[in-house]
């Protein structure tokens, strides 16, 4: 590793870190084969977004200031979650004494798929995965943090998390009829709007489920978390997994 | 008003709920499929966003131009400054008049006033001459959908409604037959009304005119055969200029329904010899929402409903849930503004995806405000349950220490305690969904074994 190697800081937001390890360890694996130096700071803990979004952005002052001091120090922030970056990115409160630290974060900070395609330059990752997926674009990450074109621009199509599968020996990916209609997660919404939080979610794998799919492969565990949480409730075996998983399984 | 409760409710149907949610999605559907015509869609989004931001940083100049320039085509111009205002003109106005018999093209301004029972109470009968308006009126239900009222109805419902209200064969659903049926009962209430009101879609300043959009051409019918008419508008309709008409117009059908343009597009500037043209602009909260600066935009809305045929959560509550008279994401933006206490659970009735933004013809910042609207909301509730929970969190999370208790203990008890606490109907989250499997050690446990150097 040259010595000039930008110091990445591994940002694994707090679900991930109790719920899925695997796809932190996933995370840290993938971006050390691509010769990343990556350092996982012990002390963080959350992003703050789950009190912002339920409307308590003004009590996370705290959370928030933790986090720019945990990460202000790296050259670039890491997560595998569209959703977490985006707040840390957008809502997070502006803590006043922290400026230029808060700033720095917040212009360096990426999401996983970002980080690879549009810093690190990799076009695609090479390997074999013979498989049918479907591909769950998570709302935040999509129409957020711009991570490919929405079905409600009038853009041109792109997805930088496909961008990087596009090459993978056998790998099929399947047109769903609603591409990218949001899984019904959100959140606390997902308790406090809990009838259509799963009807939302049933209705997304069956879309997957009519086209075929073996695995649901996505880039937030929070969505990939409620849509397994209802296929194990009705006893369907479609596999979900986030595509860090997959392309640290398949990078040589 | 509860949102949740009544989306629980609403989804109970489950035949119905996907049929309300599937036949919205060929709207969006169809909006898709046009707008993918216009190679400059986005530039148009944005000039009209442009041009209503602007409008808007300069309403007061804009209104007296519009007030100016239509008085001296003819127009009496009244100001009304909330919805009893509005409706006292206009049963003044029908009261000189005489007239009993008034038809109606659809206003959501009307709705928003609650004109109708106002003069139904006077002993005026109004008929709305929207098709779908005039099906829900039969029903004596509000819109649920801004641009299709009668949206959340079947044609068997209406075959039902118009059997016993017009006399059809029972159990006939053909559409020709129905609106055959309609058009001849509403022939005979336009050829009755001696006075038209009408909604506005855009007035223009520069020329002191306003067009109406219908795609039934009722707006017209009413107008052309009554001797006065009344058209009402909110203070927000306002465009500068003719030439930004083009701007708007291409971009309201197809968002609206995916149609190229609406079917009349008419141009209303003066009355016709002996006839007389009234226009009512309403304030009813707007300048108080124009002055709440992360709220203001949302008064650039030009009603085309493209954020409810979008909205995941719309589609599967219907619009009726909201409580409101603007149902779905532009509703939970617009309603907390008219009563934080009332409309308070709305807001939070969204994932915050965002669709509603990016469908937006004038680029409204739907979900953003979403999120506004949730922070003034629990700053006005004060510290609530939920809100000691929160703060609760917020040391939770600012410590490791206790990050990496609450964490353990959670993993530990989650994995000792049988199913039936876990998913205890007080659990809403188990009681469609399983918690996920659960991992013997934390990322942070891994990470201090595998790899930490320090």
């Amino acid at each position: 590793m040259k010595k000039d190697t930008p110091h990445i800081g591994l940002f694994i937001p707090c679900y991930i870190d109790q719920f899925y390890p695997n796809v932190a360890i996933a995370t840290l694996e993938l971006l050390e084969k691509l010769g990343c130096k990556v350092t996982y700071p012990l002390n963080q803990t959350c992003c703050g977004q789950p009190m912002s979004n339920a409307g308590f952005e003004a009590d996370t002052a705290g959370t928030t200031s933790k986090f720019i001091r945990d990460f202000a120090g790296f050259d670039y922030i890491v997560a595998p979650s569209g959703s977490c970056v985006l707040h840390v990115k957008d809502h997070s409160p502006t803590i006043d004494k922290l400026q230029i630290n808060q700033e720095h974060v917040q212009s360096n900070i990426y999401e996983l798929s970002e980080f690879i395609t549009d810093v690190l330059k990799v076009d695609s990752i090479k390997g074999s995965f013979p498989h049918k997926i479907g591909f769950h674009a998570s709302c935040h990450g999509l129409r957020g943090l711009r991570l490919a074109s929405d079905s409600e621009l009038n853009e041109p199509k792109f997805n930088k998390t496909l961008q990087l599968m596009k090459d993978l020996e056998g790998l099929e990916v399947v047109e769903l009829t609603r591409k990218d209609e949001c899984c019904g997660f959100g959140g606390t919404f997902a308790v406090s709007e809990e009838a259509i939080s799963v009807q939302m979610g049933k209705d997304r794998i069956a879309d997957h489920m009519e086209k075929g799919v073996e695995i649901i492969v996505g880039g937030d565990m929070s969505c990939i978390m409620h849509m397994q949480g209802i296929a194990t409730r009705e006893k369907n075996n479609v596999q979900l997994m986030h595509f860090a998983e997959i392309l640290n399984q398949v990078i040589s | 008003m509860n949102h949740p409760e009544n989306a629980t409710v609403f989804l109970k149907d489950v035949a119905r709920a996907k049929w309300h949610d599937e036949t919205l999605w060929i709207v969006r559907e169809k909006r898709d499929a046009t707008i993918h015509q216009i190679p400059e869609w986005e530039e148009l989004r944005e000039l009209a966003s442009q041009i209503k931001d602007h409008t808007l940083s300069k309403l007061d100049f804009y209104l007296e131009e519009l007030e100016k320039n239509a008085t001296a085509n003819g127009i009496k111009v009244h100001w009304a400054e909330n919805a009893a205002e509005h409706n006292q003109i206009i049963g003044k106005i029908l009261e000189e008049k005489n007239c009993k018999d008034v038809v109606k093209s659809k206003s959501i301004l009307t709705e928003e006033c609650h004109l109708n029972p106002f003069l139904e109470e006077q002993g005026i009968d109004v008929v709305d001459t929207d098709l779908g308006e005039r099906i829900i009126q039969f029903l004596k239900q509000p819109p649920s959908h801004i641009v299709m009222p009668a949206i959340h109805l079947k044609k068997s419902d209406i075959s039902a409604i118009f059997h016993e209200r017009l006399h059809t064969e029972k159990g006939n659903i053909d559409p020709v037959y129905l609106t055959h049926a309609a058009r001849l009962h509403l022939r005979e209430k336009f050829l009755q009304a001696k006075v038209a009101i009408t909604g506005v879609n855009f007035a223009v300043a520069e020329t002191g005119e306003f067009v109406i959009c219908t795609n039934e051409g009722n707006a017209d019918m009413g107008v052309h055969l009554a001797d006065t008419h009344i058209a009402c508008m909110g203070i927000e309709k306002l465009i500068p200029r003719r030439k930004d008409l083009g701007v708007f117009l291409r971009l309201l059908a197809r968002s609206a329904t995916g149609q190229s343009i609406t079917n009349y597009n008419s141009h209303f500037r003066s009355p016709s010899p002996g006839k007389e043209l009234h226009l009512i602009l309403v304030n009813n909260g707007r300048t108080k929402q124009l002055g709440r600066e992360k709220f203001r935009n949302s008064l650039k809305c030009i009603r085309c409903g493209a954020c409810m045929n979008t909205c995941p959560i719309y589609r599967r509550s219907g619009g009726f849930s909201y409580g409101s008279t603007v149902p779905g994401p532009i509703g939970s933006i617009l309603s907390p503004g008219i009563d934080l206490k009332k409309y308070s659970t709305l807001p939070f009735a969204s994932t915050l995806c965002g669709s509603c933004s990016d469908v937006c013809p004038v680029k409204i910042n739907i979900h953003e405000q979403l999120y506004e609207w949730r922070q003034e909301i629990t700053k006005a509730q004060g510290s609530s349950l939920k809100g000691l929970s929160m703060k609760l969190a917020d040391g939770i999370f600012t410590s490791p220490l206790a990050y990496k208790i609450s964490g353990q203990l959670m993993r530990a008890s989650l994995k000792t305690l049988p199913d039936s606490i876990i998913y205890n109907p007080l659990n809403v989250w188990g009681k469609g969904r399983n918690l996920p499997e659960l991992p013997t050690e934390s990322f942070k446990d891994w990470y201090k074994k595998n790899r930490n150097r320090a």
